[in-house]
């Protein structure tokens, strides 16, 4: 079932997406930033994580889920810090994500060349 | 002819686009990657128990799968076929470090895979920090925390 709810949650923001770009002029760079945006102030108002609850991977993988996971670190790290824990707080949870993408990617950089 | 004229002309002479399949091919796409997430979020517990654990195990697999799916040239016709679909998972994430790494590698290790690697990703980066920012601040000082 948790399979079937992260299809289609994931699906339904992927097909709004692809409807936006379809039917307006914004490029794909102004949509992928709209959803980061987005996932960020639906954490701010504390929406995000029952969203996650629900829909699982469907919330998670979404890059929605990384905008809500820059903004779930900076207020973690707010409440236990202080004003300089908004700026210690940005990567607590998406470093692994920026971490995880240049690492794996200089190394298959070394050993693959562009296919086109 | 003008160039307003001609662009008129050229827009009444483009194929329609045909949004229905991009949407639904970008919805299919979309959720099978989902899909594949929740697997893997789902088998994960069996050795992190974790939560916070277990969805960052399940974001790294997911970075992995885009990446090296990027390296073998398959993310390029994932993305053909399904638009936002594979654009907007964190795999297409992944996709575009690793695309941006391998074509700027040729102009170096340092001035360009390093310089260019997150060049089509840092826009995300660069809006997710400073949106996040505004928000935290913003409910920081209304619960009183700052």
């Amino acid at each position: 079932m948790q399979y079937l709810i992260a299809f289609l949650v994931g699906g339904a923001i992927c097909a709004l997406a692809q409807l936006i770009l379809d039917t307006t002029k914004y490029t794909p760079t102004h949509v992928l930033v709209a959803t980061v945006s987005l996932g960020a102030v639906l954490q701010g108002l504390g929406l995000y994580e029952p969203f996650q609850e629900f829909a699982g991977a469907g919330a998670l993988v979404p890059v929605s889920g990384f905008g809500s996971s820059i903004t779930k670190g900076m207020l973690a790290e707010a409440k236990s810090f202080g004003w300089y824990g908004l700026f210690t707080g940005t990567f607590e949870i998406t470093g692994l994500g920026l971490a995880a993408s240049i690492v794996f990617s200089t190394a298959i950089t070394l050993f693959r060349k562009p296919q086109r | 002819m003008r160039p307003q004229e001609y662009q008129q002309l050229v827009q009444q002479n483009l194929p329609p686009r045909p949004v229905l399949k991009n949407t639904l091919w970008a919805f299919v796409v979309g959720g099978l990657i989902c899909t594949v997430g929740q697997v893997i979020l789902s088998l994960v517990p069996f050795f992190e128990p974790s939560k916070t654990g277990s969805a960052a195990i399940t974001l790294a697999a997911m970075i992995l799968i885009g990446s090296l799916l990027t390296g073998f040239g398959v993310y390029d016709e994932l993305a053909e076929v399904g638009g936002a679909g594979a654009a907007i998972p964190i795999t297409g994430f992944a996709n575009t470090v690793t695309a941006a790494a391998m074509e700027y590698r040729r102009e170096g290790y340092l001035q360009g895979m390093g310089a260019k690697m997150l060049i089509i990703a840092s826009p995300v980066i660069t809006y997710g920090i400073l949106v996040s920012f505004i928000v935290a601040l913003i409910k920081s000082l209304i619960l009183g925390v700052l």
